[in-house]
């Protein structure tokens, strides 16, 4: 391959194009030999099939009509006959759409409250100066090492005695200001050069002038992290629904999809359609901001 | 400048002297009364008998005591510790490997590196009932495995395969996650070290191990940290994929399956529950403390 880009195309007819071919080379430039290329795409193709093949197969056991061997032996990725039809009958089982819109209030109020909370405790940490701000620096740290998973029990307790079990209320409060997007956005306003508050400041704006028109635009990035990943993390909580929820009226989409499959689980494409329901919205959000994810896991991983 | 920035500050604060408080109020109270609050609480709750609807009385170490000749408290740790064992060198090796398919910048590598998120942006429940999917007996891994001649074995019905079956679907969605984290740890590891090495003969497996392992163990260390307190703590896969029985004879319990499964319900014991995740916290604090203890003992 090396030798045959060195020679010139040979022109033919009138306009000989001067096609500059694409060279694959690395982040220094250089040329990667044939073989390399080769082997990589061949592994990344492998890899893909293994991360997208799952979610494949289950869009298409759910695109499958009642009538189609799902079993069958060999396996069929392709439906035969392609119906939305098992879409149709998830919601004459369960009411998904009904848990989809209670899943969505749930993910659109944690992504409010997450972003407000946060910013205002994380400028507060960051560029206020007030007796007790080490205290409270300290108790936002602690709060983020304890484990959710070993307190469960005590928050549901505690969701009792404040008569919020079983309400959307409920399943929001104990994760709407996290503590993690607190020291987020803590460590972002730190990183704004106080000069250009000093000069609002000397134009005589007071603190929440301050806070709204100069420091908040300068932690936009951040701010678009904490909501992003208080919407998934909303969107796709199981363990403290499945423990505060107890009437399926009041279910979110993955609780609902656990009782799915639990009562139904002897059809597939029910379960299927209903998982696809679920994993959509986000997988669009995710494509549209996968810059932004990427931002976010690698900033998590430093400061967090 | 120095001095300016400091005279303004004290300016800043003479100002509205209540307001800091205003601001970090709403973050204070959620963490207060929803984390701290519980935590606390179930420190507290641990040492009485206390029930979902009976307030119950201090009764020292006996929810401890019970522990120790509780049968179902021992399948749990065991699980929960087996899950780390397995998980963590898995999570910590193959997101590297990963990275560094993915590191070079050739056309379409965007389009991979997002794929290869999609696990993780998934929800535990989807990708649970996918996999169980997957694995059933009639299910896609077995079609497989009975065209090229394995013929059928029985992933969610056998005790260990299934519990091994939940390790590598957490595996499989942690992938991602941690790949990102080493990918920007890449980025960072200077080009000359490689070049260098390369030019003193050393092949691929050789660079591999004496120059990107040392230059990314801090990051291997956090994956580390990050992972064996995450697979402690399983919940979702197991109960997804085992049942809230946890499985035959319910031999596939966690301890946090445990916790929910005591605690919760018009009968939930809380105090036996509390104690449990006591546990889980001593140990979750113990594996962090134990890894950050081993990368600072190679650093000296």
């Amino acid at each position: 391959m090396s030798t045959t880009e060195k020679v010139p195309a040979p022109v033919t007819g009138a306009a000989p194009r001067p096609k500059p071919r694409r060279r694959i080379t690395d982040e220094n430039g250089r040329r990667m030999p044939l073989w390399e290329i080769i082997l990589r795409y061949g592994l990344l193709l492998a890899v893909l099939a293994l991360m997208i093949g799952p979610f494949l197969w289950q869009l298409s056991t759910s695109l499958k009509g009642p009538h189609e061997d799902i079993f069958s032996s060999p396996p069929k990725f392709l439906p035969s006959d392609p119906t939305l039809h098992n879409y149709g009958r998830v919601a004459d089982t369960i009411p998904v759409w009904d848990y989809a819109l209670n899943s969505l209030k749930v993910a659109a109020a944690n992504v409010v409250t997450n972003c407000v909370g946060a910013a205002l405790a994380g400028y507060a940490l960051a560029r206020l100066r007030y007796r007790g701000r080490r205290a409270a620096t300290l108790v936002f740290i602690l709060a983020m090492l304890v484990p959710v998973e070993g307190i469960i029990i005590a928050q549901f307790t505690t969701m009792r005695e404040l008569g919020l079990n079983n309400t959307l209320i409920g399943v929001l409060l104990p994760g709407c200001v996290s503590a993690l997007n607190v020291l987020l956005m803590r460590n972002a306003f730190l990183n704004v050069p106080y000069e250009i508050e000093e000069a609002a400041f000397v134009d005589g704006a007071n603190v929440w002038q301050r806070f709204v028109r100069i420091a908040l635009p300068a932690v936009k990035g951040t701010l678009a992290v904490v909501a992003i990943f208080a919407f998934m993390g909303a969107w796709d909580d199981f363990l403290w629904p499945l423990i505060v929820l107890s009437d399926p009226e009041r279910f979110t989409l993955t609780i609902g999809l656990n009782y799915l499959h639990g009562t139904f689980a002897n059809d597939e494409r029910l379960v299927a359609a209903g998982t696809v329901i679920a994993v959509l919205p986000l997988i669009v959000l995710f494509a549209c901001l996968q810059r932004y994810f990427f931002r976010g896991v690698g900033e998590g991983a430093v400061k967090g | 400048m120095k001095s300016s920035t400091r005279t303004s500050t004290v300016r800043i604060r003479r100002q509205l002297p209540t307001s800091p408080w205003l601001f970090a109020a709403p973050g204070l109270a959620v963490v207060a009364v929803f984390i701290l609050y519980p935590f606390v609480s179930t420190l507290n709750n641990s040492f009485t008998d206390k029930r979902t609807l009976i307030p119950g009385e201090y009764v020292g170490l006996a929810n401890f005591r019970e522990l120790l000749h509780d049968d179902m408290f021992w399948i749990g740790l065991r699980n929960s510790t087996l899950y780390v064992l397995v998980v963590v060198p898995a999570l910590v090796l193959l997101p590297l490997l990963l990275a560094m398919l993915v590191q070079k910048h050739i056309p379409g590598i965007t389009f991979f590196r997002s794929a290869f998120y999609t696990p993780v942006v998934a929800s535990i429940v989807v990708v649970g009932l996918i996999w169980v999917w997957m694995l059933d007996e009639r299910g896609l891994v077995n079609a497989v495995l009975e065209a090229v001649g394995v013929g059928k074995v029985g992933f969610l019905s056998d005790q260990w395969l299934l519990l091994f079956s939940a390790m590598a679907v957490t595996v499989w969605k942690g992938l991602g996650y941690y790949m990102i984290i080493y990918l920007a740890a890449l980025a960072n590891v200077p080009r000359e070290l490689h070049e260098a090495a390369a030019v003193d003969g050393a092949g691929a497996v050789r660079r591999f191990f004496s120059v990107t392992v040392p230059a990314v163990r801090s990051t291997m260390v956090l994956v580390g940290a990050l992972s064996s307190v995450a697979a402690f703590k399983v919940f979702s896969e197991v109960y997804l994929m085992a049942g809230p029985a946890g499985g035959p004879a319910g031999e596939d319990t966690t301890l946090v399956m445990l916790v929910q499964r005591t605690g919760t319900g018009l009968t939930g014991r809380v105090g036996y529950a509390s104690a449990i995740s006591v546990v889980v916290f001593v140990v979750t604090v113990a594996l962090m403390l134990l890894v950050l203890r081993a990368d600072r003992k190679e650093d000296a």
